[in-house]
């Protein structure tokens, strides 16, 4: 029997028995729905992580010069070693600045994290809290929708004024227009000159609750009480110019510290991709974890059809009967049944995998979690669809076709 | 028609390919069940030539063997022992996807309970050796549609069994058995589940049949029905028991003649 002909019979059967057809394709479709959602997810942070994290956490080409490493594991022992590195100060900061050639990198000192801001009448809010220098907000690449971000003279003025994020401006002045208004952080009074444009969140982590002072101002001894320095950002022009940005700084902070050719490095250089693996490594774990569960789902689809065709070869011997009389061989029998069970099997798998990208697009709508469907995924469910149809319907198919065509015949 | 001599001679010369005008040769068939340690003994021993347009009817009470030996002519049986050749070539040593092609091209099988798929349109269950036998779709509506135009049934053609009245399935079943244009029409009990007007409605289709040189075995425990065919082989307890011509059977068992 012709491939096609046992698709159409196959079909025929599916249309005639339709309630039944769906309960026996649920297992597949659900098992499907949930590995496409879950691989639709997973393969949406990645690619948000790739494009959109990477540049509004971490910023575009540009890696920092640290004390310690960050993302990292280290032993205690390794962090007793880190603790005697030297603390970075604004000199060290200078011998970054001025080992770079000006026209091309960025630099900017960085001290940030959460410090609580109020002003009179409103419960404090812990907003996080950054001071730096003016050229942070083109590394940033921060549009002022509001007013003005700080100048080169202010910081060196040590000017106690503000550029907030749009969530801080809304939450204290809310129908108000915010510049030239106070905010007080850790008790101290700012002037809010500028709002940033609203920058949106990342994995429901907003990136408007934020307020930048200049580096000089009060606000960056209540950040680094000591007065060194978090960390150096450095922007390269072009992903190319990142290695050779950091080979420059590392020879210029080795020569500045004194260090001998034998000596390890007494301070880090981090780039956006140490970050960014460090982030693959969590997306196989999630990938792994994520199509475990869906897998059993399969499992199960597969027992159900499996269940389902060797109901089916038992009412059916009658029709295998006839058919091997008028000269059916075993492969056409066995062809029948694999074909029925794998076109249910592919039916649940196609719909599931239409469930799974709603799904996605469901969750993606309702969570801050993204969601971009991979091609891939879809072509792996139908994979998936035919390969659980054939294995399930191996079975039923060969015992349906060994039955012998006279006691199939007499068969009520 | 041959004689009595004929017969005898291609049924007892074993190993030999029977010539070409020979459809049915089976010589020394025996068939045994194993029922539960109880050996049955079905067949034992039977030989039967049917020449090329022959009508026979093949008669005996139940437990005679008839059914047993219908099996065997029509390949969905092997014999224990013997020959049996069908259309010069011997089936009786085939495996099952062998006797499964055989099935397909010699056989035309009508059946007491017509074994039509229900879900299937009449069309559809016409189509279906030409199905097996690989015939392109569009040539096998071609030739189903002609052979339900035969039996008179070209008008209902798109309907399913339960909408059929049981003259018009066993017509459909006839007309799937004799698509593929196979060398013998076999029908077990045709008339068993109809009532008498038309089983004389199936038999003028099998007279015509007859007439028009398609060679037709019936098998059959009703003398009225084995009546109308041209010959009538009797089976008792696995053996031939009679093989007369119509007139002989007609006369012996003291019945008329059937007139369609």
């Amino acid at each position: 029997m012709p491939f096609l002909e046992a698709v159409r019979l196959a079909l025929q059967t599916i249309r005639v028995q339709k309630l039944k057809s769906f309960f026996t394709l649920t297992g597949v479709m659900i098992g499907v729905m949930f590995l496409i959602a879950v691989v639709s997810i997973v393969e949406g942070m990645a690619d948000y992580v790739e494009n959109d994290f990477a540049v509004s956490i971490i910023g575009t080409n540009t890696f920092t010069v640290r004390r310690y490493p960050n993302f990292q594991d280290v032993s205690d022992e390794e962090w007793r070693r880190l603790q005697r590195r030297p603390r970075l100060y604004a000199p060290a900061a200078a011998v970054v600045r001025e080992a770079l050639p000006s026209a091309t990198y960025r630099t900017a000192m960085v001290n940030e994290s959460f410090l609580p801001a109020a002003v009179p009448g409103l419960r404090p809010r812990s907003v996080q809290a950054v001071a730096t220098e003016a050229s942070y907000f083109d590394i940033k690449d921060y549009e002022i929708a509001q007013g003005r971000a700080f100048n080169a003279q202010e910081v060196a003025l040590g000017a106690k004024v503000l550029v907030v994020g749009s969530e801080v401006a809304s939450y204290y002045y809310a129908g108000l227009d915010p510049i030239g208004r106070e905010l007080r952080v850790t008790g101290i009074p700012y002037t809010i000159i500028g709002v940033i444009e609203a920058q949106g969140s990342v994995f429901g982590f907003s990136l408007d609750r934020l307020a930048v002072a200049p580096i000089t101002s009060p606000l960056s001894r209540a950040l680094r009480p000591r007065g060194d320095v978090e960390e150096v950002v450095v922007q390269a022009p072009t992903r190319e110019a990142i290695l050779d940005g950091q080979e420059i700084v590392r020879g210029a902070l080795r020569a500045f510290r004194g260090l001998s050719p034998g000596e390890e490095d007494d301070f880090s250089i981090a780039s956006s991709d140490a970050a960014l693996s460090f982030l693959d490594e969590l997306k196989g774990k999630l990938v792994l974890f994520g199509t475990a569960l869906p897998a059993i789902g399969l499992i199960v689809g597969a027992l159900v059809i499996m269940n389902i065709m060797l109901v089916a070869v038992a009412e059916r011997t009658r029709e295998i009967g006839i058919r091997k009389a008028l000269g059916a061989r075993r492969r056409d029998i066995i062809a029948q049944f694999l074909v029925e069970a794998s076109t249910l099997s592919i039916l649940g798998a196609m719909i599931g995998a239409g469930l799974g990208i709603g799904l996605a697009q469901l969750i993606a709508a309702v969570t801050p979690l993204p969601a971009s469907v991979a091609p891939w995924s879809l072509v792996a469910a139908l994979v998936v669809g035919a390969g659980v149809g054939i294995t399930a319907g191996i079975y039923p198919a060969s015992r349906a076709a060994r039955l012998d065509p006279i006691t199939a015949l007499r068969q009520e | 028609m041959s004689t009595a001599a004929e017969r005898e001679a291609v049924t007892s010369a074993v190993g030999a390919a029977p010539d070409r005008d020979w459809v049915i040769v089976t010589r020394g068939i025996k068939r045994e069940y194993d029922m539960g340690g109880e050996i049955i003994r079905a067949l034992r021993g039977v030989d039967i030539a049917v020449k090329r347009n022959e009508y026979v009817a093949i008669m005996g009470p139940s437990g005679s063997g008839k059914s047993t030996l219908m099996n065997i002519v029509g390949c969905l049986d092997t014999p224990n022992a013997g020959e049996y050749w069908l259309n010069g070539q011997l089936v009786s040593a085939m495996q099952d996807d062998a006797l499964a092609r055989v099935r397909n091209k010699e056989i035309g099988f009508v059946f007491q309970t017509f074994n039509l798929l229900p879900r299937a349109t009449a069309l559809a269950n016409v189509e279906l050796p030409l199905v097996y036998a690989g015939v392109p779709a569009a040539e096998r509506k071609r030739r189903a549609t002609e052979a339900l135009e035969k039996v008179q049934l070209g008008q209902r053609m798109h309907h399913k069994p339960n909408e059929l009245s049981g003259g018009q399935r066993q017509r459909v079943a006839i007309a799937r058995a004799l698509v593929n244009d196979p060398s013998i029409l076999l029908a077990d009990e045709p008339t068993g589940n109809l009532d008498s007007q038309t089983s004389e409605e199936i038999m003028r289709v099998f007279e015509h049949l007859a007439n028009t040189g398609q060679t037709v075995i019936m098998v059959t425990h009703e003398p009225d029905i084995a009546a109308h065919a041209r010959r009538v082989v009797v089976l008792r307890d696995g053996t031939m028991a009679s093989d007369e011509t119509q007139a002989q059977f007609v006369a012996r068992l003291g019945i008329h003649a059937p007139q369609l």
